[in-house]
């Protein structure tokens, strides 16, 4: 009790937390738990204790039906490739944007964001229209036999679309960091262009690229808006499976869509865990 | 110096083709018919009342995400105390979300079946279906931008200002107005500019709340697939190029505050790609 009457505006802290002289602390702090409580966790717990109520049998007979199954790996094979795509695009794009100097250079460096700022369903009707079998792009393709629209390749084509600056933008920061001398030092010691990239550049861009990765495969696993136009939502084919929660709901099958949604948000859970520890490996290896 | 062209060459078409394309076609597609039918469909009452939908949501959700990332930032930024990492993360969290199962997370609060539905339906409360519901699902996918722009940066700029203002005698109210938003002025602004395209724009978890009653519950984004699902390209194209000039605007502004105040928005850039 000693300790508490050492001056007239001494109060004892919590153990969890450094003192400071600021104020608003409890104020800020219970308002932040709360609302983060009320949007968000407490919703997620919601969902988590419907699917808890429907049991085990309940979640998995939804779970693995094979339409549910389907749609899962149409998801994943399409928002796979897109992220891997975007992550030599990307790549490509964050290094010429940031390495070299050339006219319209900040233009191109600001459309990179377009994807952030663009409506979904406006890029949905967009790149559908596009794609079209007698769309700019689609007519032309469709002279060598190649259709866009309507397949799962469309859907690869929005994923692509939303997830470009994912990669740019994490990758960007770090090839602006790197040491140019680095580079130069090893084309003294005779290595090629090639050589370089693959073993000065690359290993320092790598876990900024597997991050850029991991966030554009998670949001095209998640993606609705700029899919559902150009996709044919064909069960199992071309239907992802943010669409088939969507067709639940509208059957008012409500078990259905949580349990869906509750194998969603697993997937991605699994998925930020598995590219953590794969970016802790590379960090080790690499030293960096 | 070959490479170099042919590096800048094909960086340039991959964004002519996914980037550059998309935007050029909704513009073309929108005056296809000419500026007048252009300006017919869009002075159409069902469009003005998704724009007043779409402003009403925004005007809701961004100020409520505003004074939620200050809060936040406040606490985490400028205090030390055990499970800041945890709270960081959980306010990510509706990034890596789908907007389908934030929509669904309102529908099984508010539906019918839902937690509250009964108590909802008893005292005649319409949440899903209706402006709250899609409300609050705007928040929910918009929850990260604000804090996520502002904690980074206020961290990096540290709490020097703010402990002198103290020893001055400043109350905690003059020490944030005169103090501390001065300082993140700009962070602030540009977490706004994000949050406020993704709440015009957001369609998936509005989509599920929505009654989807085109004139009554659409917003422009809404309005767009509507439109594009009864075979009103035009129409369609012509809302969309309301919300593709929003883009433009934000992405220039966006592009701007980077230009003027990049010390001021560097921290949050690097922090960002390092996390």
């Amino acid at each position: 009790m000693s300790a508490t009457t050492a001056g007239p505006g001494f109060r004892p802290r919590l153990a969890w937390r450094k003192p400071s002289i600021l104020p608003g602390f409890g104020l800020s702090f219970s308002i932040t738990l709360i609302w983060l409580f009320v949007i968000v966790v407490g919703p997620l717990a919601v969902m988590l204790w419907f699917t808890a109520s429907l049991g085990w049998d309940g979640f998995f007979g939804v779970i693995l039906r094979p339409r549910v199954l389907g749609d899962l790996r149409v998801s994943v094979t399409t928002a796979l490739a897109a992220a891997s795509v975007n992550a030599v695009a990307g790549l490509l794009i964050a290094w010429v944007l940031t390495r070299y100097r050339f006219p319209g250079r900040r233009i191109a460096d600001a459309l990179v964001d377009l994807p952030f700022a663009l409506p979904t369903s406006v890029a949905g009707i967009a790149l559908s229209t596009l794609y079209a079998p007698n769309g700019w792009i689609g007519a032309p393709l469709a002279v060598f036999g190649i259709t866009i629209a309507y397949t799962p390749s469309g859907i690869v084509v929005a994923m692509i679309f939303i997830s470009l600056p994912f990669i740019v933008r994490t990758v960007q920061p770090v090839i602006e960091d790197l040491e140019v001398e680095q580079e130069e030092a090893a084309g003294l010691m005779g290595a090629s262009a090639f050589e370089i990239f693959r073993r000065v550049i690359f290993p320092a861009i790598l876990p900024a690229l597997l991050t850029g990765f991991a966030l554009a495969f998670a949001r095209c696993l998640g993606e609705y808006g700029s899919i559902i136009f150009i996709a044919g939502n064909k069960p199992m084919i071309s239907e992802i499976l943010p669409l088939l929660i969507m067709s639940r709901l509208d059957q008012f099958d409500y078990q259905g869509a949580t349990a869906i949604g509750t194998l969603m948000l697993a997937v991605s859970f699994l998925l930020l865990l598995a590219i953590n520890l794969l970016q802790a490996w590379v960090r080790r290896r690499h030293g960096g | 110096m070959a490479g170099r062209a042919a590096l800048i060459t094909a960086a340039m078409l991959f964004m002519a083709l996914f980037l550059v394309c998309p935007l050029v076609i909704v513009f073309s597609q929108a005056l296809s018919a000419g500026f007048f039918t252009y300006i017919t469909s869009l002075n159409d009452p069902n469009v003005g009342s998704a724009v007043l939908m779409t402003l009403t949501i925004a005007a809701i959700a961004v100020p409520a995400n505003v004074v939620f990332g200050i809060l936040a930032s406040w606490c985490i930024a400028r205090f030390d105390f055990w499970g800041r990492n945890l709270l960081i993360t959980l306010i990510d969290l509706p990034f890596s979300i789908s907007p389908v199962v934030a929509g669904l997370l309102e529908v099984l609060l508010f539906g019918s079946n839902g937690l509250f539905g009964g108590w909802l339906e008893a005292n005649n409360f319409q949440i899903i279906f209706a402006l709250p519901g899609m409300v609050i699902a705007t928040i929910f996918v918009t929850f990260p931008f604000v804090a996520r722009e502002l904690i980074p940066l206020a961290q990096e700029q540290g709490n020097d200002e703010e402990e002198a203002a103290v020893t001055l005698g400043a109350s905690g109210l003059q020490i944030f107005l005169r103090v501390s938003l001065p300082k993140l002025r700009w962070g602030l602004l540009y977490g706004v500019l994000l949050c406020n395209a993704r709440a015009m724009g957001e369609f998936g978890a509005v989509s599920v709340v929505s009654g989807k009653i085109y004139g009554s519950t659409d917003t422009l984004s809404l309005a767009v697939e509507s439109l594009y699902e009864s075979y009103d390209m035009q129409a369609a194209f012509a809302v969309a190029s309301l919300l593709a000039m929003l883009a433009l605007v934000t992405l220039v502004l966006k592009a701007a505050l980077e230009y003027r105040h990049r010390d001021e928005l560097h921290a949050t850039r690097k922090a960002k790609a390092k996390s």
